[in-house]
């Protein structure tokens, strides 16, 4: 059995203070392997945004800990758990996030620009990326001027382009349509089984089981049931 | 291109009618900086123009003379002390004082009477248009600007006045010869200017010591000092200090032009820093972007000072093309605008330091994202 290439042990987060304060995840360990998909599923409030902060190096967990490759996010400082970031995770949201002051290369490239990867060659791969996820025509375009899920396309390229060995994706496809959502979703099924990625798709979407190799359920802070296998065996029917 | 400049820039521009507001508070800021330096820089020239015409290697003057234009006296008796000195080639009397000048009509008008041994040429005119520095010599001989001649009464030379009741005729004219004061200068020889003055005989405002080509500078004032009682012996630089920060500090004019150059840095950094945290106020969403992809925290403030940077830039270039405009404008003055390449290159810098002084507000904000907000936008 392979290493996990992102595990969280045992992990609390508490919020708020005083007699505000809520326990926003009760214990929930959870580990990410290269080549499968997971989706994080549950109802809202259920703890799912603050696990994907934490497994993202994001927020500090209040117990429990957490690695990344070989790599404890336990007592680093900011700085330390951006490189963290821009080392091992790409990320892709819900609402893009994309620059809209910057075409959809000059995005996809500042995934590496962050990294200090300045050189002629990190445009190559940016417009490598953009045509991997199928928009090798759109490299001047600007977000304004593509559809929802031409941008998430966007999204998941400036995500892949750094080759990080995890993808984090919040609710990727919750602002696309039906067929958008299917698109994206066999997208970040293809990183996952063709470059090894440990990919995380946090949603409450049925329609994504089919992509999923594995299912973790979250309800309440708890990871309440989990399911592995044969899920994606629907992909080869879509 | 680097990204960050790429970012910054089109940040900048994202909202065109802020960036002219921006722009426009930059440039009315470094233009009355410029203008109040200027100012102070004009000032401290014309305090000393006399001081930088003269062919004066030393001054001996009366102790405690605070500026050119102090008419406190001395005995011109020291005159031969001085010559006394081994290094010592001549020391030439200069009678200088403030005298009324009656015009052909009758009207009256103050003038600062300028006399010096026109022989040896202490304190000569300049920039002669009409006549000859030697037709001073003559009786009643006199050289004013034509600047004055409205003041003055008079269409040119061979016009006639009197000075103290006593008869003068413009034997020459200059051009740009110009008083701080307003008050017109008129230079004359040094006997007439004692007369015109009320001036003793025997008396002098200042002597000019001329040395020898090998004299030791440093050794003959040493002597001059030593040799001439309750006298100070400057050299022209000192003199020029000496002047300039009496008329500019003693008199709170420079304090004055200082404020102003202040008020202007403050307004400046003020409205830029309004900006650049309105600006980054509204990119907060994209600079939390940046910080969830894995950006540093100085990745982030590049992006800033880029934004700083570039509206120095273009508001300094903007200041600089109305600042020339000012200067042109004031050339022909009594209080001419003077800016030097040093003036400007300081100027860019103050620019520079203003502008990325005024991201800190920005940065600080900046400082404060949290990367985890991408996740509920």
């Amino acid at each position: 059995m392979t290493e996990p290439l992102l595990e969280a042990v045992n992990l609390t987060k508490e919020l708020g203070s005083g007699a505000g304060k809520v326990a926003a995840l009760k214990g929930v360990s959870l580990a990410l392997n290269g080549g499968e998909l997971t989706l994080l599923m549950g109802p809202s409030g259920s703890g799912k945004t603050t696990l994907l902060s934490i497994l993202g190096c994001m927020l500090a967990p209040t117990e429990g800990t957490v690695r990344v490759g070989q790599h404890s996010t336990a007592g680093l400082d900011p700085e330390e758990l951006a490189q963290l970031r821009r080392d091992h995770i790409g990320f892709v949201f819900q609402s893009f996030h994309l620059f809209p002051t910057l075409s959809t290369t000059d995005n996809v490239r500042l995934a590496l620009d962050v990294r200090g990867e300045r050189s002629r060659a990190a445009k190559v791969r940016s417009r490598e990326a953009l045509a991997k996820v199928g928009l090798a025509h759109k490299i001047k375009a600007y977000p304004r001027e593509l559809s929802g899920g031409e941008q998430q396309r966007v999204a998941i390229a400036r995500a892949i382009v750094g080759n990080p060995s995890i993808i984090l994706a919040d609710e990727p496809t919750a602002a696309l349509d039906g067929a958008n959502g299917q698109a994206v979703m066999k997208l970040l099924a293809e990183i996952a089984r063709e470059r090894g990625h440990a990919v995380l798709i946090v949603t409450h979407d049925p329609r994504l089981l089919p992509f999923a190799d594995r299912v973790v359920h979250i309800e309440d802070g708890r990871i309440s049931a989990e399911e592995r296998g044969g899920i994606r065996q629907t992909l080869e029917n879509h | 291109m680097p990204l960050v400049f790429i970012i910054a820039f089109r940040n900048l521009f994202h909202d065109r009618l802020r960036f002219i507001a921006t722009v426009i508070g930059i440039v009315f800021s470094i233009v009355l900086v410029t203008i109040q330096m200027g100012l102070y820089f004009g000032f401290g020239r014309m305090v000393t123009t006399m001081i930088d015409h003269s062919s004066a290697d030393l001054w001996v003057m009366p102790r405690g003379t605070k500026a050119f234009e102090d008419p406190a006296l001395l005995n011109t008796r020291e005159r031969y002390r001085a010559l006394a000195i081994n290094g010592v080639a001549d020391a030439i009397p200069v009678v200088i004082g403030f005298a009324d000048w009656r015009m052909p009509s009758g009207a009256m008008t103050p003038v600062f009477v300028i006399g010096s041994d026109l022989r040896a040429g202490g304190l000569q005119p300049w920039d002669l248009v009409e006549g000859r520095i030697e037709a001073l010599a003559s009786a009643r001989a006199v050289a004013v600007d034509r600047t004055y001649f409205d003041r003055l009464g008079i269409s040119g030379i061979g016009a006639t006045a009197e000075i103290r009741q006593q008869p003068v005729q413009v034997a020459a004219v200059t051009d740009g010869i110009r008083s701080f004061t307003t008050t017109p200068f008129v230079f004359m020889d040094v006997e007439r200017a004692r007369t015109y003055t009320g001036v003793p005989s025997g008396k002098a405002t200042y002597l000019i010591v001329r040395l020898t080509a090998d004299a030791d500078r440093g050794a003959v004032r040493r002597q001059l000092m030593s040799n001439i009682d309750n006298v100070e012996v400057l050299t022209p630089a000192e003199f020029r200090e000496r002047s300039r920060t009496f008329w500019l500090f003693g008199t709170g004019a420079g304090a004055a032009l200082f404020a102003g150059a202040l008020l202007g840095v403050i307004v400046g950094t003020v409205v830029v820093a309004q900006t650049l945290y309105a600006s980054t106020k509204e990119h907060l969403n994209e600079f939390a972007t940046l910080r969830a992809i894995g950006s540093s925290r100085r990745y982030i403030y590049k992006v800033i000072i880029w934004q700083a940077v570039l509206s120095a830039v273009i508001g300094f270039a903007l200041a600089a093309l109305a600042g020339d405009a000012v200067v042109r404008l004031t050339a022909g003055t009594a209080l001419p605008i003077l800016i030097t390449p040093e003036l400007m290159v300081g100027l860019f810098v103050l620019t520079l330091v203003m502008c990325i002084g005024s991201s800190i507000a920005a940065i600080v904000q900046v400082t404060r994202i949290e990367p985890a907000v991408v996740f509920t936008r």
